[in-house]
């Protein structure tokens, strides 16, 4: 049964319209490695066998009257910030003790208005507010990844860490995340697998529990590019309920899989050669521009002169936003209530007992800059440098370049508890550097595997295209996969 | 610019986040160790630079103004962690 997990989204609906494997087979196969899996990598918060194996049955009843939907009987995984009907949605916060909602968030609603079989919440960093999976309540991921020859742990990378574990250690067929500064780019390429960050309004942002509004959209991590482009078809929608998703039509991104790239412009920009990257980001920069280059594309460089700003832009804007979005936890109308001599006491309290020290930290940050006196000095000059970091990207585009390519990270995945990183916040805000600029433009950008490391690790390429251009990105990154190979984690849990 | 203790006392209390002594003296080094990263955007020319407002051109759509949701004053509640009758209960307001 163990090998009905190996099969990518494409693969297992194939054996499914063919009637080979039943749904509830593969919902079991599934449900049966999350269980011998999830002690040691703590991907999943809840696991869900009940509801799984009762939509796997509704699946193989639909199959079976010739109405599969797009996703039928597919398993996934979801990110704990999504609203699940009744079941647990904590975005792995204390604050959230408790709470189920009564109500369904539109992206997963539409995944399973097309057939597909949820398995569970998966873990991730608190309110999505990190890159390691460390700030959760729920304690830290396991990248399923080692370096070779060695058993320390390494972090899957956040905030989508239980998404991109889960999906590279074969838990689900294929997860959502979502991606605020790189919350599902950074954790895909440091697990080897495939995330897409959507242009800003492309996915319903609705019953996804906000963190910065302005920035966070919801994508898939799946297994390899045709997948990725299989469930962001399903998870794209306009919706009322979100007046800033956009009503354009939904392509069939998987078709856009194996059109030519010969003649596209591919933007090489100089400003991401940063200081002290490392030479095997540099190395699978090359093979990237080498690879596309043999496919026909044209290689330019651009040059993006505000791309060192994005960072700090970010950490004025996301934090402002956040300390906005996440004053509705006061310990009145759901989650953790810790009581107190007033209500002010009680509000303190209960905040005090139920935010993390990421998330404090955050909205400390975001309360002072959004304070009077400082305000126009913050946040008012972010959201102009915000301005000129778009103005970049327009005047790239502008000049015919269709794609840009970039290194994913600037590192491979690092270890759990590293004590740089904990020692300086700072420090862990730069796993960022190369996908925060695609939120502060609104951009669509994807992460894709391209190679291993010196240690045998997992590093990826992202590319960012125009707004609402995801399938350029799907057609690049396929030839970037086809050319670079799958890579797949060696069992040790 | 940089915080001090008193500042973020302040802020936490804006914020309404309960912080001890210890914990105000360790978040003010890290609120310092961010800001004086932030502080790299006072170098960026902004002259006449409209602040953005939304990253895609758009008209924000309007919806019928209707009553199109609504009498499930229990689901509201039902998360709460005190609720009487389809009221949130808080400690006493008012004196």
């Amino acid at each position: 049964m163990t090998e009905l997990t190996r099969l990518t989204i494409a693969e297992a609906r194939e054996k499914l319209g063919a009637k080979e494997i039943t749904a509830v087979e593969l919902t079991d196969a599934y449900l049966g490695a999350i269980e011998a899996a999830n002690g040691a990598l703590n991907a999943y918060v809840t696991v869900t066998p009940e509801k799984a194996r009762e939509m796997a049955k509704a699946s193989d009843a639909r199959i079976a009257e010739g109405k599969a939907g797009a996703l039928e009987g597919i398993p996934l995984g979801i990110k704990d910030l999504f609203a699940t009907e009744g079941v647990h949605t904590q975005a792995c916060s204390h604050i959230l003790d408790g709470f189920k909602p009564k109500y369904e968030s539109t992206v997963t609603q539409n995944l399973w208005n097309d057939g597909a079989v949820m398995l569970g919440k998966l873990n991730m960093d608190e309110f999505a507010m990190g890159s390691s999976n460390e700030s959760s309540y729920y304690g830290p991921v396991k990248n399923p990844w080692r370096a070779a020859g060695s058993n320390a742990d390494l972090v899957p990378g956040g905030s989508s860490g239980g998404s991109a574990a889960a999906v590279a250690a074969f838990l689900c067929a294929g997860a959502t995340a979502t991606d605020t500064g790189g919350s599902i780019r950074q954790p895909a390429a440091f697990t080897g697998t495939v995330g897409i960050k959507p242009t800003y309004g492309r996915c319903s942002r609705w019953g996804i529990v906000a963190y910065a509004s302005s920035l966070d959209q919801a994508g898939p991590i799946a297994r390899d590019v045709r997948d990725a482009a299989i469930l962001l078809k399903s998870m794209a929608s306009v919706d009322d309920k979100d007046t800033t998703s956009v009503d354009l039509p939904v392509p069939d991104y998987e078709a856009a899989l194996g059109r030519p790239v010969r003649g596209m412009k591919i933007g090489i920009p100089k400003e991401y050669r940063v200081d002290g990257m490392a030479a095997e980001i540099e190395e699978l920069w090359q093979k990237g521009i080498a690879w596309l280059k043999d496919a026909g594309a044209e290689i330019v460089e651009v040059s993006l002169p505000h791309t060192k700003y994005a960072l700090p832009t970010y950490y004025i804007i996301s934090p402002a936003e956040a300390s906005s979005n996440l004053a509705r936890y006061d310990g009145v109308r759901y989650g953790l209530r810790v009581p107190g001599k007033d209500i002010v006491e009680m509000y303190e309290n209960t905040r005090a007992a139920g935010f993390g020290k990421e998330v404090k930290r955050r909205i400390l940050i975001g309360t002072y800059v959004l304070s009077a006196g400082y305000y126009d000095a913050y946040y008012i000059r972010a959201q102009k440098v915000r301005t000129l970091i778009k103005k970049d990207f327009d005047t790239v585009f502008a000049a015919g370049v269709d794609v840009i390519l970039t290194p994913a990270t600037p590192s491979a995945a690092f270890g759990v508890a590293d004590q740089d990183m904990a020692a300086d916040p700072v420090k862990m805000y730069l796993n960022d550097v190369f996908t925060v600029t695609v939120n502060m433009a609104g951009l669509p950008g994807i992460a894709v595997p391209a190679g291993l490391d010196g240690n045998g690790l997992p590093l990826g390429l992202q590319l960012i295209g125009k707004p609402f251009e995801e399938e350029t990105l799907f057609k690049t990154a396929h030839v970037i996969e086809q050319a670079a190979g799958r890579f797949q984690p060696e069992k040790w849990w | 610019m940089s915080v001090d203790l008193a500042t973020v006392k302040r802020v936490a209390r804006l914020a309404r986040i309960a912080v001890s002594q210890e914990e105000a003296s360790r978040m003010m080094g890290e609120l310092n160790g961010i800001l004086g990263f932030v502080e790299q955007l006072s170098e960026v020319n902004v002259e006449g630079v409209e602040p953005m407002t939304s990253v895609t051109p758009m008209e924000m759509r309007k919806r019928e103004d209707v009553v199109n949701d609504g009498n499930k004053a229990d689901d509201i509640v039902a998360n709460a962690p005190a609720s009487d009758r389809n009221f949130f209960q808080v400690p006493k307001v008012v004196e």
